[in-house]
């Protein structure tokens, strides 16, 4: 075990390097002006472009220039905007509105996606079944931001009332982001629904299962402790893996619900061309979703003792 | 009491914030020698005790005594000398530096020719006299010095400054109505009234929240809601079918704001220096129709360059050519001999693909000719092909002046090399128009000649005016009054809180 | 992978785990004895299934529309009359109209050709670049495999979103006019630079399993060349899974590019897709929710059928379900 971390740490090293240099070169190495637009309706004076040129290393070759900022990353510095706003600062106060999101979008597909899919495994082709199987297509189907802003529409004080759509710019309570934490997490909620089902249906003609239906244990007690535990190894890797891509912020419901989080942070950031932004807060997201997903290899493992790593 | 920000693009220095985000925050932090009224943008002295001038070249300037900055030393007349000297120094990179280009001396400290190296840190023109006075001597006579200098890069420094720049950003000290208190990035600025305060345009509350939404769209939930005490624009959402009117009822806010729009036909594109084509363009454009309907009444037609509102502004110096003629539009086309397509260029973010969409379609049922918008992603873009002399079509080519004076709408965008003279128009006799109304002294007489100037510009209608944005605010039910401004700002000094 | 379902980034993960279990499906049928009875069994199951026949019905609609748009409206797109300026859904309109006065429906129908396009190139872009890749790594030695995976693993690293937006605003280069043609272009390349790893990774695990196959190993043992043996006896055993995951991949990209338009970086005029009317609709919603429902109603129907019948497609491949 000890070695296969080992090893697949020392696997990602090249995997984020190869990802951060595309971002870092794909947003600095532009045949675009950075300056052009940042002063208004006039160019920027010399003066200015000169002082940015020098501060961001633009004269040099980019793989120098890469070399300088990752230098400064590793020492903890991503660096100042054009406006001389530290990126670790902006991070500091977007990441954790991200986060708390994040929790919420996935309490919420776990505990509707688990249940609908638990109830549907049990009883097959029943009405509900099918019911769940249209409407979690349906969800799958649904583009993110349809489905954020016809529930804002509809759900908001401009329709039902029964949400405060406005969610505040730092530290927003649970309340406010629970429909956006709702809309971000509908889709894996779908596919939760549907793993569970199937994984429940197949585990349910399981010999485990069988033996423990046989010794007469309560059917209770059966499908909470033997059926569940098992069923439920897939959904909870796959739940995991989400975590890691839902903690990358979400830009497409951060916009619909004008949640200022990470995702808000890149969008602009790219939309400006606050470029050590972008490349910061990338940096630090593909270190977040690599690690997650060595967690959730490692959680596997230790969840299904089939698995061995060598 | 909080009113609507967006996250300032450059730090809090004054001579470095020129857009809208920085501006909410300087405005309140500092006070420069003159203040402007809201409704016209007539000049008051505010740190000025007096401003004199004989020849419009050489002006002294006399400041009021006992004014503090917000750590308790006096506003002396060094503070001005050295905030301008180093807001114009290349090395210092500050964005507004341009600012001070009309002021002796300039070109040395930020030469025009690219690389070249600074030969002064200080401009010859500014010269501290005593504590409480100093002397302005100008390249040449520009009679609007007097208007330019409350713009914000001519707000004064600190010793502190000076002493310690890097601390002095984080923590800012002005001698405005407001003092600095904390910063979250891209969250809230916070500051606090100056109790040693002595302008007439002292504020009526204790705290001000300058809050950073990223859009106004929920920034104006939140001032229905009363979350947000102020905004001094609406989203679009909410300008259709008057909706702001249901939700606000008498608390909309109303303004002239100092910007026009018109759409710029560049003479560096093939076929376009060509005035039947001009015209018919211009008449082509259905104004009345589109601000009514794609533009949600925000927008008012325009008759001429200059928006009402300004000091010097006439009416209907466009003439026939602006008002909406179908056949009058085709027959100028049939004469302009133009084939080919039509295209209009902008960012189309932000609401301004629309209304330029629509005007497209205008000209295309006008004329008869194929019209197509084109858009860039952002106006970071959008000004790059301008800059670059790219176009390759008509664009979007708003003006929103600086301070108000009719020279600020003539001068950038329509005299030989101006700083926004993005169509690269070039008329000798208009230059020698505006030349000589920039060195009249008198202020009235200057105006008569800037008229002048715009009459004989309209003739060859080196841009096509469109329309001008109505400034339409609003302040939530937690508070009694607030005023918007011509520079689309809430005048501080006239908000009252409920009770 | 911002916003799983967003981009498509997160359908396209749970169609390859969802196909996952596919790479077995021709290894339990070859125990059988009998390999071409899995198609045709899953061909008899499918035509007695209703979704799979409403889903084809619905894709048939969708293609004739965007094939031959002005078999279901007269209307030119392109028309604008500021008179109906937001006008509601009428008979003479049965969509409304939209801010310009377009007529809604005529747009939508016409919307239909962009939006399938880039549904169509970007899919067939993934499938082949990951397939090559795929095979290749599956079949090739162990450390040409874990070079290509890593590679792979860089551009699965780039949240999809994200990468889309960076390279799109990247390479729009804003001096230029583009043309229809290459707007589309550019959608569709980035679509596919940040989704193939997914096809890559399917396409591998399928030739894994396959390569153990006895009837592989004789192959090699006769000394066949990998090419043969690639494409005789590997390829035809692992399309069912790369099959599966391109139809639920097609779904998905049209509902990207919608997600990309609406972002204001994907398609975007002269263009007209079901992606640049909804993010159109963007500031009129709330007085106009027509100008978003119709296009994005048919956004959604389009791609549920892509994923319905991908869904019907696995379960009759799936042995297990039966």
């Amino acid at each position: 075990m000890g070695r296969y971390v080992l090893r697949r740490l020392l696997q990602l090293i090249p995997v984020f390097i190869g990802t951060t240099f595309i971002i870092y070169a794909l947003v600095w190495a532009i045949p675009q002006d950075p300056f052009a637009g940042k002063c208004g309706q006039r160019p920027c004076p010399e003066s200015y472009i000169a002082a940015m040129s020098e501060k961001f290393n633009f004269d040099d070759p980019l793989p120098l220039q890469y070399l300088k900022y990752m230098g400064n990353v590793v020492t903890g510095d991503f660096g100042d905007t054009f406006s001389g706003i530290s990126v670790g600062e902006q991070i500091a106060t977007a990441y954790p509105t991200t986060v708390k999101l994040a929790i919420i979008a996935l309490l919420i597909e776990a505990l509707i996606g688990i249940t609908a899919g638990v109830l549907t495994g049990l009883r097959k082709q029943g009405f509900l079944d099918n019911l769940v199987l249209v409407s979690t297509l349906f969800l799958i189907s649904l583009p993110v931001f349809v489905t954020g802003f016809v529930l804002r529409l509809y759900l908001g004080p401009q329709g039902l009332d029964l949400f405060d759509v406005g969610v505040d710019s730092t530290d927003p309570t649970f309340a406010q982001l629970i429909l956006p934490g709702f809309v971000l997490g509908s889709t894996s909620m779908a596919y939760v629904a549907r793993l569970t089902r199937s994984s429940i249906a197949e585990n349910r003609h399981a010999d485990y299962v069988r033996t423990a239906i046989a010794k007469g244990q309560p059917t209770r007690r059966v499908v909470g402790v033997h059926l569940l535990r098992n069923s439920l190894i897939p959904v909870i890797t796959f739940l995991g893996t989400d975590l890691g891509s839902l903690m990358g912020g979400a830009i497409v419901t951060e916009g619909v619900f004008n949640i200022n989080g990470i995702g808000g942070l890149i969008f602009r950031g790219i939309q400006e061309k606050e470029g050590i932004t972008v490349t910061g807060v990338v940096t630090m997201l593909v270190l977040v979703y690599l690690l997650m997903s060595l967690v959730v290899d490692l959680l596997y493992a230790v969840l299904d003792p089939r698995i061995r790593y060598e | 009491m909080s009113i609507y920000g967006t996250e300032p693009k450059a730090n809090l220095l004054p001579a470095n914030t020129t857009e809208a985000g920085g501006s909410k925050a300087v405005e309140a932090l500092y006070t420069r020698l003159v203040g402007f009224k809201a409704e016209d943008g007539s000049t008051y002295n505010l740190a000025a005790e007096s401003i004199t001038t004989s020849d419009a070249k050489v002006y002294t300037i006399k400041l009021k005594q006992g004014w503090k900055f917000h750590d308790g030393t006096d506003v002396k007349a060094k503070n001005f000398v050295d905030a301008w000297n180093y807001g114009a120094y290349a090395p210092n990179a500050q964005q507004g530096s341009p600012f001070f280009a009309q002021i002796q001396g300039y070109d040395d400290v930020s030469p025009a020719t690219e690389g070249a190296a600074p030969t002064a840190e200080k401009m010859s023109g500014l010269e501290v006299v005593g504590d409480y006075e100093f002397k302005v001597t100008l390249k040449g006579p520009f009679s609007v010095f007097t208007s330019q200098i409350g713009y914000l890069p001519f707000s004064p420094l600190p010793d502190a400054f000076f002493a310690d720049p890097k601390a002095f950003e984080a923590k800012p000290i002005g001698n405005g109505p407001m003092k600095f208190v904390s910063r979250t990035p891209n969250a809230l600025i916070k500051l606090e009234r100056f109790a040693d305060y002595q302008g007439e345009d002292k504020v009526h509350f204790k705290t001000l929240d300058i809050k950073i939404y990223s859009s106004q769209e929920t920034a104006y939930q939140d001032l229905v809601g009363g979350k947000l005490d102020f905004m001094e624009a609406l989203p679009p959402s909410a300008k259709i079918g008057d909706k702001h009117k249901s939700d606000l009822g008498d608390r909309v806010l109303n303004a002239n704001l100092l910007g026009i729009s018109t759409i710029g036909v560049p003479y560096y594109v093939p076929g376009f220096d060509n005035l039947d084509l001009r015209k018919a363009i211009a008449l082509a454009i259905n104004r009345d129709q589109i601000t009514k309907t794609v533009l949600a009444n925000s927008y008012a037609p325009v008759d001429g360059w200059v928006p009402p509102g300004i000091d010097g502004y006439e009416p209907n110096v466009c003439g026939d050519f602006c008002k909406y003629d179908k056949e009058k539009a085709k027959e100028y086309f049939t004469k302009s001999g133009f084939t080919g397509k039509l295209t209009i260029q902008s960012n189309a973010d932000g609401g301004r693909k629309e209304p330029l969409e629509a005007a497209c379609n205008s000209i295309k049922d006008a004329l008869g000719v194929d019209c197509e918008f084109v858009g860039a992603t952002n106006f970071g873009a959008f000004r790059q092909i301008v800059d670059g002399q790219q176009l390759t079509g008509m664009s979007r080519s708003d003006w929103s002046a600086d301070y108000p004076s009719i020279e600020n709408f003539l001068n950038p965008m329509y005299k030989t090399g101006g700083s926004s003279n993005d169509t690269t128009y070039s008329n000798p006799a208009v230059d020698a128009l505006l030349a000589k109304a920039d060195g009249t002294a008198d202020k009235n007489e200057a105006i008569k000649v800037y008229q002048e100037a715009h009459r004989l510009m309209a003739k060859d209608l080196p841009s096509i005016p469109v329309w001008t944005e109505k400034g339409i605010g609003g302040y939530s039910k937690n508070l009694s009054a607030a005023k918007l401004t011509f520079k689309r700002d809430g005048e501080l000094a006239a908000f009252r809180v409920k009770g | 992978m911002s916003d799983p379902g967003a981009s498509g980034a997160g359908l396209e993960k749970a169609a390859a785990s969802a196909v996952g279990d596919l790479s077995h499906v021709d290894d339990s049928s070859q125990r059988q004895g009998k390999p071409r009875s899995l198609w045709s069994d899953a061909w008899g199951e499918l035509r007695r299934k209703p979704t799979f026949i409403i889903s084809l019905v619905i894709i048939f609609i969708v293609v004739v529309m965007a094939a031959f748009p002005s078999l279901f409206t007269s209307v030119d797109p392109r028309a604008a009359n500021l008179d109906n300026y937001l006008k509601t859904p009428s008979a003479d309109a049965w969509f409304g109209y939209d801010v310009q006065g377009y007529d809604v429906y005529a747009r939508a129908v016409y919307g239909a050709r962009a939006s399938l396009l880039v549904g169509l190139f970007s899919t067939l872009l993934t499938v082949l670049i990951g397939s090559v890749v795929g095979i290749f790594a599956g079949y090739a030695k162990s450390w040409v495999d874990s070079l290509l995976s890593r590679f792979g693993d860089i551009f699965a690293g780039v949240p999809f979103v994200l990468g889309a937006i960076v390279i799109l605003t990247t390479f729009n280069s804003p001096t230029e006019n583009p043309s229809a043609v290459r707007i589309i272009t550019q959608v569709v390349l980035s679509i596919a630079v940040l989704s193939w790893p997914v096809s890559m990774r399917i396409m591998r695990s399928a030739t894994l399993v396959a390569k153990q196959q006895d009837y592989v190993k004789a192959a090699r043992g006769l000394g066949a060349s990998p090419l043969r043996i690639v494409f005789r006896h590997l390829l035809p055993n692992t399309v069912a899974p790369v099959l599966v995951y391109a139809t639920i991949a097609l779904g998905a990209f049209i509902g990207a590019e919608a997600t990309l338009a609406f972002l204001g970086i994907g398609l975007r005029p002269p263009v007209v897709s079901w992606g640049v009317m909804i993010s159109e609709s963007r500031d009129y919603f709330q007085a106009a929710p027509h100008m978003l429902l119709f296009p994005a109603g048919f956004v959604t129907i389009t791609v549920l059928a892509f994923v319905i019948l991908g869904d019907a497609v696995r379960d009759a491949l799936d042995p297990k379900s039966r």
